[in-house]
């Protein structure tokens, strides 16, 4: 078992608390399966691979791809960043991945570029990433709530308790709620990953069983350009349904 | 954020996805950080082929830094004849990997637009009207 990164630094009033989903990601992206598939699919001698993860919230899981890197991806000439809508999530994660890749195995560990404050992929060149992670908000929810509004409030520092208390649930909510069938922001991404991943491209998303992740393999393997996606990891069966999914998206 | 990183990002407007003046994003006012961290020979050997040189070599003349050679370094240039790291790994190495920005502002050479950098973090969220 590698080390959970220690998030204990974290204000979850605010940020993304790691819970099952987060988990998940941890377990199916260093079990043998997915490591086997990502030395094969990053060939030790190719370019340095740059790993992207959307949505940081505490930065766990960008921290634990970090400081695994060379068990993961098996090189440690790997480059990480992240992006988050939400500011505290940002800072909570550069201080998180810091913390992880620093110490006596740090020999093992990726390069840290930063945080990014973004919208999705929106800060990114086209076909740079190499490995896109995404544990998006997807509960189904009446309305997404809006970004903008959270990010003015963090501007203001004197806030009252009130107004405080409603910018963190609004902080919050934007870590869980997903519109219609959980999928406004997700299916946003997708459309982004044709542009942004590189040729040897490889995205995981992590998908609820309400978010139909069936329905989006099969959209998925319609686009042009021979798109491969893939259950490559599943917890918490609730009546023969897989409550938790994660797709491995690429082009073989 | 290191300055490696703006080898990998643009504008995050729509419309200057296809820009080529969108790429670099020219830092402004830029505060710098330097961070000393271990040498990662391969990691810059392995970046290299995926630098835009001409983009870093913009960058370091805009933030007043020890300029770049005029063409990118080829594999061999990395190494001393003793197979140690060489001088121009040495500089990449401080250049992309210990130098960050702390603070200022990234400004895109299409729209003109700014992204702030505060505490490290460059913000890249538009105002719903410039999406
Ligand atoms: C379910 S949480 C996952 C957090 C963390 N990756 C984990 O696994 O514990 C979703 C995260 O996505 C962020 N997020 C929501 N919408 C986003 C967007 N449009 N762009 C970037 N990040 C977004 C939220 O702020 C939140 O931190
Ligand atoms: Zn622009």
């Amino acid at each position: 078992m590698l080390p959970t990164p220690s998030t204990s630094h974290v204000n979850y009033d605010r940020v993304y608390e790691p819970a099952e989903d987060s988990y998940l990601l941890l377990d199916t992206l260093s079990a043998s399966p997915e490591t086997t598939f990502l030395h094969n699919h990053l060939p030790p001698s190719t370019p340095t691979p740059l790993v992207l993860e959307v949505g940081t919230g505490s930065g766990v899981v960008l921290a634990f791809l970090a400081a695994n890197a060379r068990h993961i991806f098996g090189r440690s000439d790997i480059a990480t960043l992240g992006t988050d809508v939400n500011n505290y999530a940002c800072k909570a994660t550069t201080r998180t991945v810091n913390l992880a890749i620093t110490g006596p195995k740090s020999g093992e560990a990726a390069v840290f570029c930063g945080t990014l404050d973004g919208d999705l992929t929106s800060p990114l060149r086209p076909n740079v990433v190499d490995v896109l992670i995404f544990n998006p908000p997807y509960v189904p929810t009446e309305a997404l709530p809006d970004s903008n509004s959270a990010e003015e409030a963090v501007d203001r520092s004197n806030l009252s308790p009130n107004e405080a208390f409603e910018r963190d649930s609004r902080l919050l909510a934007l870590s869980y709620a997903g519109g219609i069938d959980g999928m406004e922001t997700t299916n946003r991404l997708l459309e982004q990953l044709p542009v942004t991943l590189s040729d040897r491209g490889v995205a995981y998303i992590l998908l609820c069983a309400q978010n139909r992740p069936e329905a989006v393999k099969d959209r998925i393997r319609l686009w042009p350009g021979g798109w491969s996606a893939e259950t490559v990891g599943s917890s918490g069966k609730q009546a023969g349904w897989e409550k938790l999914s994660i797709l491995r998206i690429w082009r073989p | 954020m290191k300055l490696l990183t703006l080898n990998f990002l643009t504008c995050a407007r729509k419309t200057c996805k296809s820009a080529p003046a969108a790429f670099p994003l020219h830092p402004k006012e830029a505060e710098l950080e330097q961070v000393e961290t271990d040498l990662n020979a391969l990691f810059i050997t392995n970046m290299l082929p995926r630098l835009d040189w001409e983009a870093m070599k913009i960058l370091t003349t805009e933030l007043g830094l020890p300029a770049l050679p005029t063409e990118t370094p080829a594999p061999e240039a990395l190494l001393a004849d003793d197979g140690a790291p060489s001088q121009v790994l040495r500089d990449l190495h401080v250049l992309l990997m210990e130098t960050s920005i702390a603070s200022g502002r990234l400004e895109c050479g299409s729209c003109g637009h700014g992204y702030a950098v505060k505490e490290g973090i460059a913000n890249f969220l538009l105002p719903s009207h410039m999406v």
